[in-house]
């Protein structure tokens, strides 16, 4: 049953990985022109409604839930019914997709070209998606990608109609209908726009729930949305949102489906098309809004080498299994079910852990090239390596990761200093590679004369290209580089000092990495079982112990985080030295932004990765959960108020001075 | 429209056959109802229609009468054997490819039942000595004949008949008593508190929610009181139209008593054959043609029950009282764990100058449903109206017995053309609404026209007499042909519940597939029959009817994973807005979900009235609470 496997704890060298097709062979043997237009005859759902696009309009719009939503904000708002009718027929228009098989055909033509420029090829796992044709007969689907590239769904449609899978409808963000053109054939192959915010517009909200479910009912077509709401910018996976979720497994939990399979994929990029323009824009370099001109001129991608792209259909996850025992579905017997309910608490924690669960799923069938190992073992080495020490290193690190359960694409029969060489080769404008040594560096820079600011910069875009490589494979070290650095930390042995030290870091981290909500015991017996079965530690009654040749091990897993101890350090530090008693949250970034950059200028600080927003955002976070912000509000501006003795002590913890103890943590 | 378009003669024709019809009653004997209670005891018990003996004239390990039965004769032709009802010694040619086809049964593999109770078996009883002759010193007629007990320790739950068919019996009632009036009752419940013993209330034994098990845990000498030989219509008052009944009294008999007298109560429960009046009372039941005259709450005008604490009545039977809470609905429902209802009033009805079945077929189910939803808002539902799925149409179909003529199954085959290829309806989608109106004539006509002008706008074609009065039919055989099913490794059984309209449909497909489901998961070779019929149309809502079978054919526990699976369902039923039961009762089977039915509060207020009438707990059948 789907749900057991979602639940059960990993036994990763136990799991068999699927076998990849790569579908740009057949692509590259035969015309492009007779694919776009071959017959295209898609698996269906068996309760399918047949219905039109434009129909699908009337039947929202018609629906008793919007109607009913329509008369409340019009007696709200004192405007006239029709009125409201006509605001929500407009938002509806906005919204709507309009899926067009000739658009479809035209992308499958184009795309074909443009896929073979780009990627040496793109490997898609078959039983993938043989599971995916039984499911999608089965009942409605949830497509539930990753989400780091624009790249993502348009290769999903292209891939769906390869395979003569049903076209899915994608809910994307606002900003791409800014592109004049580009908006509109997104919208022609499927895309439907919602805005980013619409917090608390009730017909909005109405408007866009209706729709997306009346899809999902009538089984119209698969829905397609990136539960982490945005691309990852660091190839981190971000924390989910529930809000989409909520909508597409409501149907189920309102008994108007029978269930709804919820199918992640994974979606990985051997080199991502967006990787400098990310860092750019993660340290400030602000990004050009999406244009049509912008994408014309990002032609120049074209003529590079991406090297190879990865698509796992992960195995469908039923709601209903998933829902068994947790969500009590005769709650809402008592009230009419056009009438929207907001989630109870207790649906409301289901949401967060499916997604978190989702997620995870997502995380664990990213295949990962050599080169994120190498990027890690580089990012850990600025001053960098030999190139025999490094392909040692790699070595050492590709059994680590495999023990831990990597889905690692290693080529088979080859050397590992020929692979070393081949990803350091793909990579190339990251690194420089002089007389066999190895180093990150900047290597498109103009010749000009830069301030020391800009070369702080220049490097740190190499260091979070390189950064976002590492972190595709973070989460495979993720828990037991916890239990590391808490083992580091703790002033005992004991089982429970180290146990309290690793939930104090989970605590902290978890806006960075996925991280269950609630999971904190199950995480500390996974990063046992790990480390104990690489004969890292013992794990004894009450005790845990390093056992003698453990020290690289753990000494490699604490480095691994070491950035973002770092980086956390320093938001600390930059929230007690700083005097302003209104520092509003806008400023926030920059703040701290150029307090790290004085701090590196000043030698005082060797981490580039402490100028990454993201990172600076996600400990902003991290601290007004802990209770050491807060937020108020005053006027229409959110300004953060600190207390400085609780950072100041988090600061202290991080840095390792105090041990985690109970009472620290009970005062944050 | 065929029914429209025929002649006065035709409809003359129709009158006729309905005159002539239920079969079901030609044999049974009209035998003068003399004052049982003031005759010797020693009347031989054949004289009245349910014997104190009834395996004399029922199946020990099956239902209904041991002359009727359905069988797989020596051409492999279904047959349904006996005189009593329409479809007997009739042949039934298309009932042995629907039963393989759909249950992957073969008639080579059979799953005989044990042919005679093996007396052995059953535990010799466990006797309250005193109490017995208490019993017999009153004059009351008592047995503790194992053939007897077995006969009641049992209803017709799947488990219950399962077992009985392998021979296994569980606890059995140590003693049998029959009471022959209210009186007699009286004296039973009273020397039952006075030597503590457990009495289990035995009406028609037609319940199928385990009500009749005895409990496992249960010590004490156990009594079963079998009302059947209370069944004398004490009086009829043609001025108040009201009927005073022994509660004994089943239902055929009650019907064609009235009937002989011009009167009816309409109350037509598919188990009126063999169900009681009692029983009817003690589990909120409902007739099929509660549309005119009520389900058994609207029917009664007054009760009178014998409970450990004395008797409970009214006082006058005025048609409706303020005097707070009715304490009928404390009887009604209490399913014999707070008395024995020994007389009731009931209202009743002239019978009706006019009869007519009909059907439309319906493209497909959703339609259907909308046909019904609308009928109702229209509160113009005839006496009955129901809607099979297309399972359980094409289930009816099988049950067509050999046609007489050549130029009938012409017009067989030229309707179904009509329908399918003129029409377009899917032969797979398609779902038919079987009908029965009830009235003077020129009223049944006039509402015949309206409702179907109903179903016309919903798509829905007239399909005639003949479907109609099948579908009604199937209701009745329904529990033979599972007989027949376990002969052959199909085991079955049905359940229903309630639901607001707008969850209908979601609720049929989704406890449809649930079993589907389930049934896969638990290794159940071939898909189950898995189908649904809605029987009743409120103003609310509807009740919806589920049958559910399958070929047991390689599971080592079937009945458990029968049972897995109807828990399953029933999980389903109730995550999807359904009511625990719409007139089936609790029992046992049902208890579990008692308290997230009606709220600690409402399940504390229910054990605290039982706590009250039965402190010693003598009604100790462990229903509902």
């Amino acid at each position: 049953m789907a749900s057991r496997a979602l639940y059960s704890p990993r036994h990763p060298m136990l799991k068999k990985r699927d076998d990849f097709e790569d579908i740009l062979e057949e692509r590259r043997r035969s015309s492009d022109l007779r694919y776009a237009l071959r017959c295209y005859t898609p698996t269906l759902y068996r309760g399918l409604v047949p219905c039109k696009a434009s129909m699908l309009k009337s039947i929202v719009l018609q629906s008793d839930h919007l109607q009913y939503v329509i008369k409340q904000v019009s007696s709200e708002s004192g405007e006239s019914t029709e009125g409201v009718s006509e605001e929500a027929s407009l938002i509806l228009d906005e919204m709507a997709h309009c899926l067009q098989l000739s658009t479809i055909r035209f992308f499958a033509f184009t795309l074909s070209k443009a896929f073979k420029r780009l990627f040496r090829s793109v490997c898609v796992n078959e039983e993938g998606i043989q599971r995916l044709q039984q499911a999608v007969q089965e009942h409605p689907v949830v497509l539930l990608p990753s989400h780091r590239s624009y790249m993502d769904f348009l290769m999903m449609s292209y891939l769906l109609y390869t395979y003569d899978l049903p076209l899915p409808v994608i809910a994307a963000g606002m900003d791409f209908m800014s592109m004049k053109f580009v908006g509109e054939m997104l919208r022609m192959s499927g895309a439907f726009f919602i805005r980013r915010s619409f917090g608390g517009d009730k017909l909005y909200w109405a408007v866009f729930s209706e729709y997306v479910k009346t899809m999902l009912r009538n089984g119209y077509a698969p829905i397609e949305f990136f539960l982490e709401g945005t691309r990852s910018r660091t190839c981190k996976s971000l924390t989910p949102k529930t809000g989409l979720l909520n909508i597409v497994m409501e149907p189920f939990f309102k008994g108007e489906l029978f269930d709804v399979n919820l199918v992640p994929v994974s979606i990985s990029y051997e080199r991502i098309l967006e990787e400098s323009l990310y860092a750019r824009e993660l340290l400030g370099i602000p990004k050009p809004k999406e244009s049509t001109s912008g994408l014309l001129k990002a032609r120049r991608v074209l003529s590079e080498d991406y090297g190879s792209m990865y698509v796992y259909f992960g195995h469908p996850v039923s709601v209903r299994s998933l829902a068994e025992g947790k969500i009590n579905r005769s709650q809402y017997n008592l009230l009419p079910r056009y009438i929207p309910q907001k989630p109870s608490a207790d649906t409301h924690e289901f949401l967060s852990d499916a997604a978190f669960r989702l997620v995870r799923i997502q995380e664990e069938n990213m295949v990962l090239k050599p080169w994120v190992l190498i990027a890690t073992l580089l990012l850990q080495n600025p001053d960098g390596l030999d190139l025999s020490s490094l392909a040692e290193q790699t070595d050492w690190l590709r059994h680590l990761a495999l023990a831990f359960g990597a889905f690692l694409d290693w080529p088979d029969h080859e050397a590992c200093s020929e692979v070393v060489s081949c990803s350091l080769a793909l990579h190339r404008h990251l690194l420089s590679v002089s007389a066999g040594h190895v180093q990150l560096s900047v290597t498109d820079v103009p010749q000009v004369e830069t301030t020391p600011e800009e070369a702080v910069f220049h490097q740190a875009v190499v260091v979070l290209s390189c950064a976002s490589y590492r972190n595709q494979i973070l989460h495979v070290f993720l828990r037991p580089a916890l239990l590391a650095m808490a083992m580091q930390s703790a002033n005992s042995n004991r089982k429970d000092d180290v146990y309290n030290g690793f939930n104090f870091l989970r605590k902290v981290f978890s806006n960075e990495f996925i991280l269950c909500p609630g999971d904190s015991v199950q995480d500390f017996e996974e990063a046992c079982y790990l480390l104990m079965k690489r004969g890292v530690l013992q794990v004894l009654e009450h005790e845990i112990v390093m056992s003698a040749s453990g020290h690289s091990t753990l000494a490699f897993l604490s480095s691994v985080l070491d950035p973002f101890l770092q980086g956390y350090q320093v938001v600390c530090r930059y929230l007690c030295e700083e005097t302003n008693e209104n520092l509003t949250e806008k400023e926030f970034i920059p703040a701290v932004r150029s307090f790290a950059l004085k701090l590196i200028l000043a030698g005082r600080l060797k981490c580039y990765e402490a100028l990454s927003s993201d990172l600076q955002k996600n400990a902003l976070a991290a601290f007004l959960r802990l209770k050491a912000v807060r937020k108020v509000k005053v006027g229409d501006q959110v300004t953060l108020k600190v207390n400085k003795v609780a950072v100041n002590s988090l600061e202290d913890i991080l840095g390792g001075k105090i041990p985690t103890q109970k009472p620290i943590l009970a005062r944050l | 429209m065929a029914s429209n378009s025929s002649s006065a003669q035709q409809r003359l024709r129709i009158i006729a056959g309905h005159l002539q019809k239920r079969p079901e009653e030609e044999n049974a004997s009209v035998a003068a109802q003399e004052c049982k209670a003031e005759a010797p005891r020693s009347e031989p018990s054949s004289a009245t229609p349910v014997p104190r003996r009834r395996q004399e004239i029922m199946k020990w390990n099956g239902w209904g009468y041991s002359d009727s039965r359905f069988l797989f004769n020596k051409k492999g032709q279904a047959e349904f054997t006996g005189k009593r009802y329409r479809l007997s010694g009739l042949i039934l040619p298309s009932l042995k490819d629907w039963f393989e086809g759909t249950f992957g049964a073969n008639l080579q593999h059979r799953s005989p039942a044990t042919p005679s109770l093996n007396l052995s078996a059953v535990a010799p009883p466990h006797l309250n000595q005193p109490f017995v002759e208490d019993l017999k010193a009153a004059g009351l007629s008592v047995s503790h004949d194992p053939e007897d007990r077995v006969f009641r320790a049992h209803g017709h739950c799947l488990h219950e008949v399962f077992a009985l068919r392998e021979g296994r019996i569980g606890r059995v009632p140590d003693v049998v008593v029959w009471p022959s009036c209210h009186n007699d009752v009286e004296k039973i419940v009273e020397l039952a508190c006075k030597h503590n013993v457990c009495l289990i209330p035995y009406g028609g034994g037609t319940s199928v929610s385990s009500a009749l098990e005895c409990p496992r845990e249960e010590t004490r000498s156990i009594v079963s009181l079998d009302t059947s030989q209370m069944n004398r219509i004490l009086w009829i008052d043609e001025k108040n139209l009201t009927a005073h009944v022994e509660a004994g009294i089943i239902g055929q008999d009650l019907e064609r008593q009235l009937n002989e007298r011009g009167y009816c109560t309409g109350h037509e429960p598919d188990s009126m054959e063999f169900s009681s009046l009692g029983g009817w009372v003690a589990t909120r039941a409902s007739g099929m043609k509660k549309n005119i005259y009520g389900n058994i709450e609207d029917l009664v005008v007054h009760i009178k029950m014998v409970t450990p604490r004395g008797v409970i009545e009214k006082s006058c039977l005025g048609p409706r009282m303020s005097t707070g809470p009715d304490i009928h609905h404390f009887i009604l429902g209490s399913e014999g764990t707070l008395g024995v209802v020994t007389e009731v009033t009931l209202k009743i009805r002239p019978v009706p100058e006019y009869q007519k079945y009909g059907s439309v077929v319906f493209p497909n189910f959703q339609q259907g449903v909308a046909c019904l939803r609308e009928v109702a808002r229209q509160r113009c539902a005839p006496a009955s109206i129901r809607l099979m799925d297309n399972e359980q149409f094409q289930f009816g179909h099988a049950l067509k017995p050999q046609v007489s003529s050549i130029f009938t199954s012409f017009l067989d085959g030229l309707k179904k053309f009509y329908i399918t290829k003129f029409k377009g309806f899917d032969p797979h989608h398609l779902c038919v609404a079987t009908l029965l109106f009830e009235g003077d004539r020129g009223k049944v006509l006039q509402h015949e026209k309206q409702v179907y002008d109903i179903a016309a706008k919903f798509g829905g074609l007239a399909a005639g007499e003949d479907n109609g009065q099948r579908g009604y039919m199937l209701t009745f055989v329904i529990a033979y042909l599972r007989d027949l099913g376990m002969d052959y490794y199909v085991i079955g059984e049905s359940f229903e519940t309630s639901v607001p309209w707008d969850r209908v449909l979601d609720l049929c497909r989704n406890v449809k597939e649930r079993i589907v489901r389930e049934c896969k998961e638990r290794g159940v070779q071939f898909p189950p029959l898995s189908t649904c019929r809605v029987t009743q149309t409120y103003d609310a809502g509807a009740c919806v009817y589920f049958y559910f079978a399958f070929n047991y054919r390689g599971l080592s526990d079937p009945v458990h994973i029968y049972e897995q699976v109807e828990h399953a369902a029933r999980e389903e039923i109730l995550a999807n807005g359904g009511s625990l039961s719409h007139h089936h009762g609790v029992g046992k089977l049902r208890k579990e979900w008692m308290k997230a039915s009606v709220s600690g509060v409402g399940l504390g207020m229910l054990k605290s009235v039982k706590e009250y009438v039965d402190p010693q707990n003598i009604f100790g059948n462990g229903n509902l609470l």
